[in-house]
């Protein structure tokens, strides 16, 4: 009150006095306002020093002559409106400031020209503005220039006064451009290939060989899945296992068929929002649910899903726009001009999906399910030929079933927190359940409602599927299924509610009766009991080893159930009824921390007071055509109809298509988004607290970037179609920069996951442009990029350095040398394999587990045990790819290695060089194993003599041949420990692997050498 | 470059390059583990932290609450639970007074729970917070706050951060060790001694208490030691003929990494056999050699700060109390009581407390109010109060910090977890705003935009 008056009096007082801009108005502006909004920033891209700029505006009029209440200057830092009060941050101006302001701009703003800086337009960043081809500059020796690239590259180096350095020898270059291109190291027969080949084509067809190996999409997905935070665990404290591996193969699919990168983009945001998705277009969105999951017990599920959505946002950022944008969760982005409301608008493109897991099925099933429905299509065909009259019949039966249900009247209990343990059971708009959070995999919830009837007779429970359940559910196994130990209800007067009577039920029904089963291995519980599951009697027994299952086996495990359970008498109190419902799930493994429950997903309960009811048989889907409107029938569900109508018409056929589902095949899972119907509001969120929603906020894109279309859906398709736009100014940029720095060690623009204000200025900023510019000229092919670079003369340079180059140069940042640097974790692993000839060069699949020390997938190392099913097969041997990724226990050997654990998204490993690399290529047990396998396979296949044999190892591992101090070296290494072998010292089944064999245990030594060399591990 | 490879690059490796020429080199393979001058003088060099996952529970063991005792089986004031949000339970379940006795102990006339008979024995060099509060209630987010300054993912921990602007002043081991026991291990997982953002050369090296204590330590089979370094010896012979054909200063740098790794192949074992340690030192810790334990890990951790390892964390992952409070916690701290005193007796006898932090809590505390049906004997997690002690290198002993009569809010002295960094790095000679890393275009650091230096805690 006393501030309101004061400043009311101020105004009044000064009303009559003129401001004057620069004794009073500039002053306030200096001393608060051009931090941020001034020569050296411009935040929101308002700049506030000089008078050009600062009567434009950017979100509404700055400054309004005469007008203060429509001029945002003044109803910013007064604090009026929705958005945040200026200075953001900072104390608010006081009340004699903010009155100056006022009055300055009420007596119509003047700002005397010539006050103020001069400048008349703001800067804009480089990397904001859509990239345009640059011409290419000339440079002082032509020939040198094999593409554009090249001219860019020299050009720089001519004003450094820098030359070139000769292009590397034939072995290098194909060794170099083989761990590029594939990740894999060439084989001696393709080197010798290569050096046969005198042709002038030779290296381009080599290019072209290695660009169409299936290794490629290996080499360049694995990039791809850095920036993706693949992995095959959920992270944070549990850590399940998930199967995600079809997006993986979809990935690396993606690469080798070059899926124009805009493609690539729009199917990974929006695959399910395309017109017809294709099952690979839905798997695509597993990028987005690359998200660690939480489900510790006592998480807010909603909170996590921030948590993943933050993370989408991130990986958004990071990957795709090449701009940071996570700060602006919190605050306006402090260097970058995006305001967090604008933040907000990009994550509303996001924030309107289902979580969902889906099952998906490999080319092989999917034509095993086209051949199983195609035969039961036949057999129904043939019903319908040999009776005629089927649609009478049908109609017939339809009248009589039509209005055979009781009322039912659905009941909203309320559950007891501390009786779920731990699961959340959220409410849903029909009256259900929705069971969400931590999944023990025992537990008996209890839930309490005040009789809507006044008579009850039986009580429904509906199992419901639900997109966020796995499969759809209705249970929450990772199957999608679920089993009720028991139902049990308790009753009491509203009067007395502590005089509880058990219901004793002696009926119950259900549309699914399956016959007695035992309980599956992962839901093995340690208990001696013999735990089943089977019809719907077994959840009135009494007996908490029997449920009700509802798992009819493939095909059909994801469906909705139902089941009816009669009270013995009526339950009636006068004066009302309290139910008290426990719907036992006692049918999980021992483990809560894994995925061992067995619980119910999607729950719904009703009451009715008709006498005797029955669970409807019908299934849901078919109940709802026959009660809609006939005339409206599509033939679809005429079909539908007539595929539950002849089972109980036909039951001597039933038998037919029984054995057809038994052949019908499980699939696999993996996450994705999923489209809701229902818009989720989204809120900008003050501090990111996703407790502290402030204003509602629409889809949008950043005012700094390229506008986005008006036809755009305001949807993740939208989001999509605005990133990949030919003006999109970062989207090319961002890709070719990492691409760049996959060959080169360091991208154009060093910090390639920012290329905003902060990031660093790129070394070749116009060959950046004209890569982009040509990128997307040439559909956005990624195989055209590589193509490109590969076969300039910059990337075809040899990488020995001299000690001036490397004093003018120690990053290689100007390119007058070749890449050198130590190759990736995943491929340190590979070329070992490679090289010993053990690799097994499968392409996808599920993800498989090499060799790894027990102890790390148990506690207390791991927070809980782990699977790890070490393999004996040749899946021992697959490339590092397919290894599987724990979040929370990283695979040991890659970790050394700087191979990220998905946590995050990726786009710029760091390149370490440690001992703990050093004990692992010298001591793991899977290197011993290459080491011994390349022994072997010297001695079967690298020639008679020693020195053949030395050659023949030296160049799987390197390519090349050992010089002759080389040799003399491994000679003599060979030889002392061959002696120590045969005279006994050293126990040669050791080192063997059981054989007594002292040459292949000396041979092996040598092989262990070279694979530890610091060249077999590197790019030339 | 350290300096022995150095001076072997000068004098055996003959690529010839001239002296201006390598000293640009030595700038481009900068050993980022080199010893690093701090911001200010430091009052310590080293930390031992005694992660305490799983949250032990401040009302039972320093926090006591007569009140709660009083109030026991009654609710909560209404008003304390405004916006408070509680992992299990309802927040409006009933008070549980403390179940175990308490007596004052030392100078200080700190209160101890009669569960930590040992740590009372030291209470006079212990500086006991009892005013902590962190953000986070659920335990691999509160995990990453205390480890990191973040609930979220990604960003690198405290031990990382120390390395990061410390570097090492060992060449034989990791300067960031790791060790975990207890019922399981901790909820954030490797996370929590992560690099996050920074180069990968700062994460925490897991040591096991038994078997080999880093990962392929020792050789494979069939392979001696004559053998080990023969082969190391190839291998760095032919590595300099490719340094002498390349120039690349990574080769060098590939040499010496190798050259650590056949050092810690004895450095490792002979810090880890603890059958050289007398018997009234491993009797103090309560250590059996070649028995894996929390206090065979606080033995080894004193050996390797001895040795000069710049930071070491013990997570004992068994204090997540929802039930069967009583028991287990007992059991808890007969496992870590003895062993966690003897630690800081230990430095102190050796003259290393001086210059050593050891740190003993939990990513939160528990909640006054009870958790369980039917006879209930258990707490949920809490973040609005618990505590922590400290001692050693430039702490100022002494009980800070209070709670609210019902230990569930701070009313004196709040210590932040932001706070709690920004002060170890202090005494470390760290500038808690000083001590950045530039990524994603801006400057990152262990206390985010928080923290502040608790100077009350300081001698």
């Amino acid at each position: 009150m006393t501030v309101l008056l004061f400043s009311a009096l101020l105004s009044v007082s000064g009303a009559a006095q003129t401001v004057d801009f620069s004794r009073d108005v500039q002053p306030i502006l200096a001393a608060s306002c051009y931090s941020c909004h001034g020569p050296k920033a411009q935040m929101g891209g308002l700049r506030l020093d000089a008078k050009a700029t600062a009567f434009r505006g950017v979100s509404g009029v700055t400054i309004t002559p005469g007008k203060s209440a429509q001029s945002s200057l003044y109803q910013r830092v007064a604090g009026i409106g929705d958005q945040a009060r200026m200075p953001m941050g900072g104390k608010p101006l006081d009340a004699a400031k903010i009155d100056i302001l006022k009055r300055w701009i009420d007596q119509g703003a003047h700002w005397p020209d010539g006050v103020g800086a001069a400048a008349a337009t703001i800067q804009k960043h480089w990397a904001f503005e859509s990239p345009t081809r640059p011409g290419a500059p000339t440079v002082s020796n032509r020939t040198w220039v094999r593409n554009p690239i090249d001219a860019f590259v020299l050009a720089k180096l001519d004003q450094e006064n820098l030359k070139p350095s000769p292009e590397a020898d034939k072995i290098t270059l194909l060794r170099r451009l083989s761990l590029d291109l594939t990740g894999l190291p060439p084989t001696p027969s393709e080197v010798d290939a290569f050096l046969k080949d005198r042709s002038a084509q030779a290296y381009e067809k080599q290019v072209d060989r290695l660009l169409k190996s299936p290794h490629y999409g290996e080499r360049w997905g694995r990039h791809w899945l850095d920036a993706a935070r693949y992995a095959d665990s959920d992270g944070f404290e549990k850590d399940k296992q998930r199967q995600v591996w079809f997006y993986r193969d979809w990935v690396v699919n993606a690469m080798n068929r070059d899926l124009p990168y805009n493609q690539f983009l729009t199917e990974q945001l929006a695959g399910d929002l395309l017109p017809n998705p294709t099952q690979d277009q839905i798997v695509a969105t597993g990028f987005l649910r690359n998200s660690m999951i939480n489900e510790e017990g006592g998480i807010d599920p909603e909170q996590f899903r921030m948590e993943a959505m933050f993370d989408r946002m991130d990986a958004i950022g990071k990957s795709m726009l090449g701009i940071t944008i996570q700060c602006a969760q919190c605050h306006n982005h402090k260097y970058d001009p995006l305001t967090q409301e604008e933040y907000y608008k990009l994550f509303a493109y996001l924030n309107n999906s289902h979580e969902s897991n889906v099952v998906v099925y490999t080319p092989q099933e999917h034509q095993k399910r086209a051949e199983i429905f195609g035969k039961m299509r036949e057999i129904e065909a043939d019903l319908q030929h040999r009776n005629p009259d089927w649609k009478q019949r049908m109609a017939a039966w339809e009248a009589s079933v039509r209005n055979n249900q009781p009322q039912w009247t659905v009941i909203r209990p309320e559950v007891e927190d501390i009786s779920t343990g731990g699961q959340k059971y959220l409410p849903q708009p029909d009256g259900s359940f929705l069971a969400q959070g931590y999944a023990p995999t025992k537990h008996n919830p209890k839930m309490t409602v005040k009789s809507p009837l006044e008579k009850v007779t039986a009580f429904r429970l509906e199992l419901l599927n639900d997109p966020n359940l796995p499969l759809t559910g209705p249970g929450r196994s990772v199957k999608g299924t679920g089993a009720l130990t028991e139902f049990v209800v308790e009753a009491a007067p509203s009067k007395d509610p502590t005089k509880t009577v058990k219901i004793k039920f002696v009926r119950a029904s259900a549309d699914v009766n399956l016959p007695e089963r035992e309980l599956e291995p992962m839901y093995f519980d340690k208990s001696k009991n013999r735990r089943v599951t089977g019809p719907i009697a077994y959840a009135i027994d009494g007996n908490e080893h029997t449920a009700w299952g509802t798992d009819a086996g493939p095909g059909r495990s994801n469906v909705p159930r139902k089941a009816v359970f009669v009270a013995e008498t009526p339950i009636s109190f006068e004066g009302g009824t309290e139910l008290t419902i426990y719907l036992h799930q006692r049918h999980g493994g021992w483990n809560s921390d894994d995925n061992m429950n067995h619980n119910l997903g999607r729950m719904r309960l009703s009451v009715t007071d008709a006498p005797a009811p029955v669970a409807d048989p019908l299934p849901a889907a078919v109940r709802d055509i026959i009660m809609g409107d006939p005339a409206r029938r599509t033939p679809a569900q005429e079909q539908a109809v007539f595929s539950y109508w002849r089972t109980v018409a036909f039951p001597d056929r039933n038998a037919e298509f029984e054995a057809l589902w038994q052949q019908h095949p499980a699939g696999s899972s993996q996450l994705v988004l999923n489209e809701r119907d229902a818009m989720r509001p989204t809120h900008l969120l003050t501090r990111g607290d996703f407790l502290k929603p402030a204003k509602q906020v629409p889809p949008g894109t950043p005012a700094f970037l390229h506008p986005q279309s008006a036809s755009a859906p305001p949807n993740r398709l939208g989001l999509a179609q605005w990133l990949t736009d030919r003006k999109a100014a970062t989207t090319a940029r961002a890709m070719v920069n990492r691409v760049w720095q996959a060959y080169f060690g360091t991208g154009i623009v060093a910090t390639s996951e920012d290329l905003g204000k902060q990031s660093e200025p790129p070394s070749h900023r116009e060959m950046l442009d004209w890569l982009s510019v040509e990128f997307m000229d040439r559909g956005w092919s990624l195989k055209g990029l590589h193509r490109l670079i590969v076969t300039s003369n910059t990337y075809r340079q040899s990488s020995k350095v001299t000690p001036e180059l490397l004093e003018k140069d120690p990053y290689n940042r100007l390119l007058a040398r070749g890449p050198r640097f130590r190759v990736e974790g995943e491929i340190v692993r590979d070329i070992a394999l490679a090289a010993s000839g053990l690799l097994n060069p499968k392409i996808g699949g599920p993800a498989v587990y090499p060799p790894a020390p027990d102890f790390l997938f148990q506690p207390p190392t791991s927070y809980g045990p782990k699977n790890w099913h070490e393999e004996k097969g040749d899946n021992r041997y697959r490339r590092a790819l397919y290894t599987h990724r724990y979040r929370s226990v990283p695979y040991p050997m890659l970790q050394n290695f700087d191979t990220p654990n998905g946590d995050f998204s990726c786009v710029r490993r760091t390149r370490s060089n440690t001992p703990l690399q050093a004990l692992t290529t010298l001591n793991e047990p899977l290197f011993l194993e290459t080491a011994r396998a390349l022994a072997k396979k010297t001695i079967a296949e690298g020639g008679a003599s020693q020195s053949d044999r030395i050659n023949y190892a030296f160049r799987r591992c390197v390519s090349r041949t050992p010089s002759d101090a080389e040799r003399a070296e491994l000679q003599t290494l060979l030889e002392r420990q061959t002696a120590r072998f045969k005279d006994g010292q050293l126990k040669t089944t050791d080192i063997t692997g059981g054989e007594e064999n002292p040459e292949l245990a000396g041979w092996t030594v040598l092989a262990r050498v070279l694979l530890n060399l610091d060249e077999t591990i590197t790019k030339e | 470059m350290n300096p022995i490879a150095r001076r072997w690059f000068l004098k055996d490796c003959g690529v010839g390059l001239g002296a201006l020429a390598l000293r640009q080199l030595g700038a481009a393979t900068v050993d980022p583990m080199a010893p690093k001058k701090p911001h200010h003088e430091p009052k310590a060099k080293k930390v031992i932290f005694l992660f305490m996952a799983g949250a032990p529970s401040h009302l039972e063991l320093f926090d006591y609450k007569p009140q709660l005792e009083k109030f026991d089986g009654t609710l909560p004031p209404p008003e304390l639970l405004k916006g408070y949000r509680a992992a299990f339970i309802n927040p409006n379940s009933k008070l549980m007074g403390p179940k175990f006795k308490f007596a004052k102990h030392g100078q200080s006339g700190a209160e101890i729970s009669e569960l930590l008979p040992y740590t009372a024995k030291v209470a006079d060099d212990l500086t006991i917070v009892k005013s902590m509060v962190t953000d986070a209630f659920n335990h691999a987010p509160g995990q990453l706050l205390m480890n990191t300054g973040t609930q979220q993912f990604g960003r690198p921990s405290f031990g990382a951060w120390t390395v990061y602007g410390l570097g090492s002043e060992t060449q034989d081991l990791p300067a960031f060790v790791v060790f975990s026991s207890g019922k399981k291990g901790p909820s954030g997982g490797s996370s929590c001694w992560g690099s996050g953002f920074l180069p990968t050369v700062y994460q925490g090296v897991q040591f096991r208490g038994s078997g080999d204590p880093v990962l392929y330590l020792s050789n494979p089979p069939g392979v001696d030691s004559e053998l080990q370094r023969a082969s190391l010896d190839s291998i760095k012979k032919l590595n300099e003929m490719r340094l002498g054909t390349m120039g690349d200063p990574e080769i060098e740098t590939r040499i010496s990494s190798f050259e650590m790794a056949f050092r810690m192949q004895s450095s490792a074992p002979e810090l880890m056999d603890l059958s050289k340690e007398p018997k009234h030192v491993l009797e103090m810790y309560g250590a059996e050699p070649g028995k894996p334990s929390f206090a065979n890990n606080c033995l080894l951790a004193r050996r390797l700060v001895e040795r000069g390892v710049r930071f070491v964390q013990l997570y004992h992952e068994a204090w997540d109390q929802h039930g069967n409070l009583v028991k287990d916690l007992a059991g808890n701290c007969k496992d870590t009581d003895q062993a966690s005193a003897a630690l800081v007796m230990d430095l102190k006898q050796r003259g290393l407390l001086k210059d050593t932090i050891v740190v003993w809590g939990g990513e939160f505390g528990r909640t006054p109010m009870v958790q369980g049906v039917g006879k209930p004997d258990g707490r949920d997690h809490h973040p609005n109060a618990f505590t922590m002690w400290m001692a050693g290198g430039g702490l100022k002993p002494q009980v800070i910090g209070e709670s609210d009569e019902l230990g569930f809010n701070v009313v004196k002295d709040k210590v932040h977890v932001h706070d709690l960094h920004g002060t170890l790095l202090h005494l470390l000679g760290l500038d808690h705003l000083k001590l950045t890393y530039r990524f994603q275009g801006r400057d990152f650091r262990l206390t985010d935009v928080h923290g502040s230096v608790v100077n009350k805690l300081i001698a």
